[in-house]
């Protein structure tokens, strides 16, 4: 069967068992278990009650236990065993992961990406949300701005690929260095400042996110603080650094963790611009080196990057708690 | 009043070039990769896409056949085109590769052989020179090491005319057996067309990759709408105890780094028979794509007005008719929302297609085929390079060109509170 067909065939089974599933087992439950015409109409009706919220949340309570929370536990089980799978190496693989220069250089990288990329994406997001606010073509830029957000990083990276390449008739960045007489360079081959050209498209990639939600609460500032500064003769600079900047800071705050969990995951744009070599894996992809070889030492740094998500996990459980 | 309205304008030019500057350097990658998808491929390594509407000016080598040579004399002579039906013009035109455009069009390019005198002795050597064709040629003086010639002692070896168009004579000592190597510069005009998308679609086999992402995207987009919107009804508008756990659990799930899944859940595959698969994606896709589901829906739904579900709870509507028949409706802003979302998502995913998909060439969705396929075996192939990322990138686009809206409005559901 074409994949094609069996795709028709698995929205329509699934689509279809979904809602067989949903509104049967709700006919079930009021006309089988718990019908309301008997004697104790009252307490049928209760207990129907209480029983239907877990129908509806059973199908993703599976999923989200099966493919989430499942993988947390069994992912560290399985840091603890060797390659095979068979013998049990405690904290093994761990140890000899840290006594290794690759990984090092990974988690090195991998602070390098959580220091810059944030921090870049969110100040280049601000700056163009800031510049657009009153401008009349405004909504265009921002649309062109926002753009690379839909391609894939393996499109993005193809087209910075083009963008390095060391034939200055190819690369635009070699077709600059040699009109200024530079001899041509692979810039993904310089050590250390690759990992930065690498960066630069999770960057260009990410400012459109920042840009889009920063515009929106600069638009929400209240529109008397800006006229209150305006007229005490604060200049544009000041208008934006104490009045507008302050007012959305936890914005900023919010923008920049979430890049910074994105930035923790993206093994697309190492594995397709150097394959982690010249010295730029991060742990993503130092993981994929692994994978399929050594289920050991892959789910090992797995869960290294899950202990570095930690701590936000537990602040923002904590903020949803408050919230409710 | 007045200096303060002239500090406005030029902060607004000021202003203006400012975002030009940003937007063009924003956009610089994305259309040089882009011209250059339809550019002829043997164009893109001559000269770069910022060139791309001026002739290419290339050296190429060209052998026509010599079975229609003749003889003049002692020599032999080959006439044609060398083009042969092709266009183009030949700027220059030369006898050695090191040198392609030794002589220019409308010139005759001809190798003599001469006697120089060298440490007072005579001695032969070859010299080449490029003379108006038609002409008697002229010898220099020397050669070019500056050794004096003998003059009247040229002996012609070989020469070569090339006209604009391409039509040459080429004279050589002898009988003409072998095909002759010429070296033409050669001026094209630019090419732009669509054989590089046809290629990999083609005979590149990314036809058939573009199916498989357009199999894994669907059901992996459809399902967990169905399913998130039922949990968020749940999460949103009923009582249950353990209601502020779930959605704390949700909000904790979102961060899980998806790459602990990987291989606890390929061995569960493999163990229960489903293994690298159609089926497995999909599962693997809505499992991840959960949380933000219902964490987006659950958001929105919560916003909805309570008289409307309350007033129909009182009617005698049921919880399962209050969600198809009021709330589903009335959250399809944030059910396109999630949907862009998780379309985007899975048609860009590499990650999980490389785990969850069979490594079988049957099976690579488009990023595979690109990253582990194009990029090894076509290397430096620029306009198929080209051209595959924009087969693999054109339909987000289009998503995202309009249905913007729509994914603004989640992005700002998703990380605003």
């Amino acid at each position: 069967m074409s994949p094609m067909l069996q795709g028709i065939l698995t929205i329509i089974i699934g689509v279809g068992g979904c809602l067989a599933y949903f509104y049967g087992s709700n006919l079930i439950l009021d006309r089988v278990i718990f019908p309301p015409r008997t004697n104790d109409q009252g307490r049928n009706i209760r207990r129907a009650t209480m029983v239907r919220p877990w129908l509806f949340l059973l199908p993703a309570i599976l999923a989200l236990g099966l493919y989430l929370v499942y993988p947390v536990i069994g992912s560290f089980i399985r840091s603890l065993y060797d390659r095979s799978g068979d013998s049990f190496v405690g904290l093994g693989n761990y140890i000899d992961m840290i006594g290794e220069p690759g990984f090092r250089t990974a988690v090195f990288n991998n602070f390098l990406w959580i220091l810059f990329v944030p921090a870049a994406s969110t100040f280049f997001g601000l700056l163009v949300a800031q510049l657009t606010d009153r401008l009349r073509w405004g909504s265009i830029a921002k649309s062109l701005i926002f753009m690379p957000m839909a391609i894939s990083f393996v499109g993005a990276s193809l087209i910075w690929k083009f963008v390095y390449a060391g034939d200055p008739d190819i690369g635009i960045i070699n077709a600059i260095g040699a009109y200024f007489g530079a001899e041509p360079v692979d810039p993904l081959q310089i050590p250390f400042w690759n990992n930065f050209f690498i960066m630069i498209i999770m960057v260009w990639m990410q400012t459109g996110f920042a840009m889009v939600i920063l515009s929106a609460a600069l638009r929400g500032i209240p529109e008397e603080t800006i006229e209150a500064a305006i007229i005490d003769g604060a200049n544009p600079f000041q208008l934006f650094f104490k009045i507008k900047v302050p007012q959305i800071a936890g914005t900023i705050g919010v923008v920049w963790t979430t890049i910074t969990f994105l930035t923790l995951k993206v093994f697309d744009i190492v594995y397709t611009m150097t394959g982690g070599n010249f010295e730029t894996d991060i742990l993503p992809s130092y993981m994929m080196d692994y994978m399929f070889r050594d289920d050991g030492r892959a789910t090992a740094v797995a869960f290294v990057i899950m202990l570095i998500v930690t701590p936000v996990m537990i602040y923002n459980i904590r903020q949803a708690r408050r919230e409710l | 009043m007045d200096n303060l309205a002239g500090q406005k304008t030029s902060l607004s030019i000021v202003t203006n070039l400012a975002v030009i500057f940003l937007v063009v350097i924003w956009m610089i990658p994305t259309v040089g990769l882009l011209v250059s998808s339809f550019r002829e491929r043997a164009q893109i390594s001559e000269t770069g896409w910022w060139e791309s509407l001026f002739p290419v000016e290339a050296a190429v080598r060209v052998r026509p056949s010599a079975a229609g040579a003749g003889m003049d004399g002692a020599y032999g002579v080959l006439t044609g085109n060398l083009f042969e039906g092709g266009t183009g013009s030949v700027s220059a035109f030369g006898l050695i590769g090191r040198e392609p455009g030794a002589a220019k069009v409308g010139e005759t390019y001809a190798w003599y052989e001469v006697t120089v005198t060298e440490d007072g002795a005579l001695d032969d050597e070859r010299i080449e020179i490029a003379y108006p064709a038609g002409e008697e040629p002229q010898f220099p003086d020397t050669t070019a090491d500056g050794l004096p010639i003998t003059p009247g002692s040229g002996v012609l070896q070989r020469s070569l005319t090339v006209a604009e168009n391409g039509d040459f004579t080429y004279i050589d000592e002898g009988e003409i057996s072998r095909d002759p190597s010429i070296y033409v510069v050669t001026t094209q005009p630019p090419d732009f067309g669509l054989q590089n998308y046809q290629q990999i679609l083609t005979s590149d086999g990314m036809d058939r990759a573009f199916i498989n992402t357009l199999t894994v995207t669907v059901p992996a987009t459809v399902i967990p709408i169905l399913i998130a919107a039922f949990a968020a009804y749940a999460l949103a508008w009923m009582e249950f105890p353990g209601k502020g756990w779930l959605v704390a659990a949700v909000v904790g799930l979102l961060v899980v780094p998806l790459q602990l899944a990987l291989v606890p859940m390929l061995t569960l595959h493999n163990k229960i028979g489903i293994g690298q698969s159609f089926l497995g994606i999909w599962m693997a896709h809505t499992g991840f794509g959960l949380p933000l589901a219902v964490y987006l829906l659950r958001n929105y739904m919560i916003g909805l007005p309570r008289d409307i579900i309350e007033s129909a709870k009182v009617d005698g509507a049921t919880d399962f008719q209050v969600f198809t028949k009021i709330v589903l409706p009335l959250s399809f802003p944030a059910l396109a929302s999630f949907a862009i979302f998780q379309f985007l998502w899975t048609w860009n995913d590499l990650l999980v297609a490389k785990v969850f998909l069979p490594a079988g060439s049957d099976s690579w969705v488009m990023t595979v085929k690109i990253a582990d396929d194009l990029l090894g075996s076509r290397g430096g192939d620029w306009g198929i390079l080209a051209a595959a990322a924009f087969v693999s990138i054109a339909v987000p686009l289009l998503v995202f060109f309009f249905m913007q809206k729509y994914l603004v409005r989640g992005l700002l559901a998703g990380s605003v509170k």
